[in-house]
């Protein structure tokens, strides 16, 4: 394989997984509260589209990010707000959250189907950007994709180094305990969904602003759940999270291995498209095998609603 | 302030008004929504609650789109009241058309036992792709909410490599779809002049056997305590594995007859746009129906109407069709939330 393959593999493998870091990420600071929203692919659709929308009106990449952050964030209150005031079933609302999600972003997106943006230029970062092979492959990247390390960072600082990070465990694994000794659940459930709404938000706008800059209704095409799956691969830790991603953008970028290697082979379109959801289905046998692992590792109250009078 | 306060025991009423109560919010909701886009009202009303219902043939294509969403519902529900997650319908219903397409193919020119091969391809094809889930998740412990929704999008690329590929109808100019089937492949029609068929009918006999099995039966009782209180459920010595294969079979089996009454129905063909989103809706059938067959009768007229009312919105209004999946999660979000009536009250402080 000649080296300016293998950077352009590395390079797209880092684009397809980028989004998969950012949702999953999110999604495990929500977890780690209890809290169980498996809304991702909706919360990523409309967050898709309105930073589609907002970035194509304005003109401003960064403005439709944070439209899209933003658009993630206001399903996520939703859930909030019938999850956790309403204490209703948190897998039936992520589920609503789900189908919602999709259907308002289709809706909304239609009229702009046949637009495109223009492509964001890749930032490259001085001297690291000349190293042979992976120069052009990592540190010539889109901005967000260095934003996707800093939240890495951010997020495994929080949760292992931080005040705060202890708190929110403690809320995920005995929120009694912790309303005991003062914590205020509702606030940090309600700050951990809306994080994870705002990183799905995110990981939707980075695919229609950075990765393809257009919207297709479809588009993010389970990637949400792809996510969802994660988590549970990383067993709740960031940095499997982030390792599993680009596994997983491997997988998504499947297709380019096989075009450009040297094998004449002929397999249907079809089959490549599937390996994604393959592997996930794979992956999550492979580690809910180990039972034990799962229960060290999950959040102990996680998907259980919290009353507050009971305790 | 408002507060909520624990009932001392569930309501029964709230328990059927709040599906009542989140009807009405949708549609309230609904009426905004039109206004904000600049829609009159009272046309967008129309379009949605009116136009549908207006004559027979409307009131038959509305029985038509209910037919899979009472199917798939009714397997879901089973499933749900176990707390078995099941939420790949959409793939099962898929897998159901393909196997019942095959039929179709092949053995497409002996009259009756053409279509009831067809229906049992179709079950066994629905059951056999929920049986992946099923399997994984009582061998491995494997999520089964992830797993079937996964093998959705696998579904959705298995029918359109087949209808892209070895199935593809050679005089279609290209099209991805199978020929036409043969007369013998199809349902036959219950009212002349409409599309409304056969199927329709499978679907409430399967509501009332339901409706006897899930309500009135044992088996019934023990899958709704394996759902409610599984410690009850394990100390009784049912089986939570058994719970996991009926609920997935079931819920495998309507969606892929569901499946077969598509392609053997209005369709006639299969296509890769064969999906429609039926296994998606059905979910949301399942609930505001809460988990009930008679419930989920009602409920899949309803979203039939949502569905319709779509088309015509597209049609008559300008307005994506994809405006009625914006109402249908609309609908679950307040049923979600008024359904917190049925444990607590609101009390003024």
């Amino acid at each position: 394989m000649s080296s300016e393959l293998l950077t352009s593999i590395l390079f797209a493998t880092l684009i397809a997984g980028t989004p998969l870091v950012i949702v999953a990420l999110g999604e495990l600071v929500t977890e780690k509260s209890g809290m169980l929203n498996l809304g991702a692919e909706g919360m990523m659709s409309v967050g898709a589209v309105a930073a589609f929308v907002v970035a194509h009106g304005s003109g401003s990449t960064w403005l439709g990010v944070a439209a899209g952050a933003a658009a993630g964030m206001t399903l996520a209150l939703v859930f909030g707000i019938i999850t956790i005031h309403l204490m209703a079933n948190q897998v039936a609302t992520g589920l609503a959250i789900a189908i919602f999600g999709v259907g308002l972003a289709a809706f909304l997106g239609k009229p702009y189907e046949s637009l495109v943006l223009e492509s964001v230029q890749p930032l490259a970062i001085p001297f690291l950007s000349e190293l042979p092979v992976i120069g052009k492959a990592i540190f010539q990247q889109q901005s967000l994709v260095y934003g996707s390390w800093i939240l890495f960072l951010g997020v495994a600082w929080f949760l292992y180094r931080s005040r705060a990070g202890l708190v929110l465990k403690a809320v995920g694994e005995s929120p009694r305990s912790a309303h005991a000794v003062g914590i205020s659940v509702f606030k940090v459930r309600y700050l951990a969904v809306l994080f994870g709404g705002a990183m799905a938000g995110l990981g939707g706008a980075f695919l229609s602003v950075f990765h393809t800059p257009m919207w297709t209704e479809g588009m993010v095409a389970g990637k949400g759940w792809i996510a969802l799956a994660l988590v549970v691969f990383a067993t709740w830790r960031p940095f499997r999270v982030l390792i599993g991603a680009y596994l997983f953008g491997g997988v998504l970028i499947s297709q380019l291995f096989v075009q450009s290697s040297t094998l004449q082979v002929n397999i249907p379109s079809q089959f490549l498209s599937a390996l994604p959801y393959i592997a996930t289905i794979l992956v999550l046998v492979l580690i809910s095998r180990n039972l034990q692992m799962i229960r060290l590792n999950s959040p102990a109250s996680l998907g259980k609603p919290f009353l507050k009078e009971n305790s | 302030m408002l507060r909520l306060e624990t009932r001392p025991e569930p309501s029964q009423r709230m328990r059927y008004l709040s599906p009542l109560i989140a009807v009405s919010l949708t549609v309230v909701s609904g009426l905004m929504i039109f206004i904000a886009l600049g829609v009159d009202p009272q046309k967008g009303f129309e379009a949605f609650f009116i136009n549908p219902m207006k004559d027979l043939y409307g009131l038959t294509e509305l029985l038509l789109k209910a037919t899979p969403l009472m199917l798939c519902a009714l397997g879901l529900s089973i499933g749900f009241r176990a707390n078995v997650w099941n939420i790949g319908a959409e793939g099962q219903f898929i897998a159901g058309a393909i196997a019942a397409t095959g039929v179709a193919l092949y053995l497409g020119q002996w009259s009756i036992l053409t279509l009831v091969l067809m229906m049992l391809a179709g079950m066994i094809g629905g059951g056999l792709w929920a049986s992946i889930a099923a399997f994984l998740k009582t061998r491995f412990n494997t999520n089964e909410i992830l797993v079937s929704l996964m093998l959705v999008y696998i579904a959705e690329l298995l029918v359109s490599w087949v209808v892209f590929g070895p199935w593809k109808d050679p005089q279609g100019f290209n099209f991805p779809q199978t020929k036409m089937f043969e007369e013998a492949a199809l349902l036959p029609i219950l009212i002349e002049g409409t599309r409304l068929n056969l199927a329709f009918t499978f679907a409430i006999g399967l509501l009332i056997a339901g409706y006897l099995l899930m309500v009135r039966s044992h088996l019934g009782f023990k899958m709704r305590v394996a759902g409610e209180a599984p410690d009850a459920a394990r100390y009784a010595g049912f089986s939570a594995k058994t719970m996991v294969w009926i609920g997935l079979l079931s819920g495998g089996a309507c969606a892929g007859l569901a499946g077969m009454a598509e392609v053997s129905g209005p369709m006639g063909q299969l296509t890769d746009k064969v999906g429609s989103g039926y296994g998606f809706a059905a979910i949301i059938v399942a609930f505001v129906g809460r988990l009930n067959p008679i419930g989920i009768f009602f409920a899949s007229f309803l979203m039939a109407l949502f569905y319709i009312g779509g088309e015509q919105a597209q049609q008559y209004l300008a307005l994506p069709s994809s405006i009625s999946k914006v109402f249908q999660g609309m609908l679950l979000f307040y049923l979600l939330a008024t359904d917190v009536l049925i444990r607590f009250r609101i009390r003024n402080l």
